[in-house]
């Protein structure tokens, strides 16, 4: 009888899953090997016809980079920032509330309202960031009109939204160490950097391990504020993966080119999965 | 004394990172409420006015948008408790046969959300019949695979003695669902509700693909193509649309930032 309850209550939910994840991820490996059909030639297998244009596509290696710079980019400096809130925000400072909220604010804004507003500050002269240099005698730049500044520009931005988010998971590792620790460094009379280099950020690894993997993840998933700033442009210098599939597939109207492309999306999703798993297993280990 | 200092220095570098992190929205909050040409000359004896606001509301079917966006998220919220309650209990209470190759994979979901296979799911909506109609922005997303996991961890931690005593008193397996499983779980509700609710009303790859009429777009899609630098409007007005859209959400956050803090916490660590 629990089998038939079990599936009966599981069934809703599995056919929308098979119907919109896996038929999907089988049916894009499956589109993968076949030819874009058009009305006059209807689409053919071609074997690995898709992946060879793929290896032979500059720009695919060209966003397959961007994705890698724009992770190395914006984690690093994501995870740091959000450990540096994280302890402030964890003592006793005035206005406590106030500055955690300020932190955390970004997260619950939709990219694309963010990405409307850093346009301006990216507008050359009269933007903020040409305004701040200015200050300093810098000259005027077109933050997204260079290929050399597009991508660290951007990620500026997403480091300012994605920040205030791993705060809290850096907040919560940091209110379940016992404070019995601090009290005897405080007895011991250990300087505040020493305590937090010997004992606190040791005891926060497996939240950053945590924290690192499922920022990768969501780096290649973080493409919308592409719309807004700058297409992808120039010359394909800040485009990611992602936006490439979706160039490729509702632009470009390639959709067997975009099934390969987007079969790339999914090894690379998977072997950041089988990561993830390895990890857990091994803190679990630990316990 | 060194202390002292140290924890004075820190208080205003805490202080200065929290300026420095609302500044973006500060501006706007500026640029929308004042006269177009103050937009780049900050003076704070400039009047304000409302008037970008007025205009924002006439230059895109923002009404439109909001009625969509709502619709939306609340469908897919309905969806998604519904769903996510009926599997995560067949997950936590009933060992069915093949019960851990499917939760396996469920737990897929986690890492290929809807938006990385647009391609196909787009082909499938065309299919149905479903492109450019506020059910297919939302049906993919109906069977959340996180909805799922966190259920099944929260039902999991329910006594079998409650569930074996609202069997004697009388329940069948859905009796006690509802009156024993559902109440307990309150929290993870919540938590579940609030992190769905700002997922989807801030969601824009997957909807910008499949909807093509003012009639579907959520407010994501709208502010973009109204945002757009082709479309040529200034920035008060882009700061004062922006502002609009963002606003409920925003007003929620800071009316509950606890509850909004815990679920986005718990939803991240499972």
């Amino acid at each position: 009888m629990k089998h038939v309850y079990g599936w009966l209550l599981l069934a809703p939910a599995a056919i929308l899953l098979v119907g919109f994840t896996h038929y999907p991820a089988v049916a894009t490996l499956i589109d993968s090997f076949f030819s874009t059909g058009t009305a006059v030639r209807p689409s053919r297998f071609v074997g690995f016809d898709n992946y060879a244009a793929l290896a032979d596509d500059p720009i695919f290696w060209q966003v397959l980079g961007n994705n890698l710079w724009f992770a190395l980019g914006t984690i690093p400096a994501a995870i740091a920032i959000a450990m540096v809130m994280a302890l402030w925000v964890n003592e006793k400072l005035p206005a406590r509330a106030l500055v955690r909220m300020a932190y955390f604010t970004p997260t619950v804004l939709p990219m694309i309202a963010v990405a409307n507003l850093w346009l301006f500050f990216y507008t050359p002269q009269i933007g903020l960031f040409d305004r701040v240099a200015a200050l300093f005698g810098a000259p005027s730049h077109n933050w997204l009109g260079d290929p050399d500044l597009v991508l660290p520009a951007t990620m500026v931005m997403v480091v300012w939204k994605e920040a205030g988010f791993f705060m809290i998971f850096y907040l919560a590792a940091l209110q379940s160490l016992p404070p019995e620790l601090a009290e005897a460094a405080k007895i011991e009379g250990a300087s505040r950097w020493y305590f937090f280099r010997r004992v606190t950020f040791p005891l926060l690894m497996p939240t950053t391990l945590f924290v690192l993997v499922n920022a990768t993840i969501n780096s290649f998933k973080l493409v919308d504020h592409l719309f807004i700033l700058t297409k992808g442009g120039p010359d394909n210098a800040s485009s990611l993966l992602l936006y490439y599939i979706y160039q490729v597939a509702f632009s470009f109207f390639d959709t067997a080119y975009a099934s390969a492309l987007t079969v790339v999306l999914l090894v690379l999703l998977a072997i950041l999965a089988v990561l993830q798993f390895l990890l857990i297993e091994r803190r679990v280990h630990y316990r | 004394m060194r202390l002292r200092t140290g924890f004075a220095l820190e208080t205003v570098g805490a202080w200065l990172l929290a300026a420095l992190w609302l500044s973006p929205l500060a501006y706007a909050f500026w640029a929308a409420f004042h006269p177009p040409e103050m937009a780049t000359h900050f003076d704070p004896f400039a009047p304000l006015t409302l008037s970008n606001f007025a205009k924002a509301w006439t230059y895109a079917p923002f009404p439109r948008h909001f009625v969509n966006t709502v619709v939306l998220v609340t469908m897919i919220l309905s969806a998604q408790l519904v769903l996510c309650t009926l599997a995560g209990y067949a997950f936590a209470r009933f060992e069915f046969f093949g019960h851990n190759v499917a939760f396996g994979l469920v737990l897929v979901q986690l890492m290929v959300m809807p938006e990385v296979l647009i391609v196909e799911n787009y082909r499938i909506m065309a299919r149905l019949g479903l492109v450019d109609t506020i059910l297919g922005i939302g049906l993919p997303y109906m069977a959340s695979a996180f909805g799922i996991f966190l259920l099944r961890q929260t039902f999991k931690t329910v006594p079998r003695e409650l569930d074996e005593a609202a069997r004697v008193e009388g329940c069948g397996f859905l009796g006690v669902l509802w009156r024993v499983y559902v109440p307990l779980a309150r929290p993870t509700y919540l938590a579940y509700g609030l992190v769905s609710v700002s997922y989807h009303w801030n969601n824009f790859l997957w909807p910008l693909v499949v909807t093509n009429s003012v009639e579907t777009r959520p407010l994501t899609v709208g502010l973009a193509i109204f945002g757009a630098p082709e479309s040529g409007v200034d920035w008060a007005v882009i700061s004062a649309g922006t502002i609009m859209a963002i606003a409920p959400l925003l007003v929620a956050f800071l009316l509950f930032q606890r509850q909004f803090m815990q679920s986005f916490m718990q939803a991240g660590i499972k």
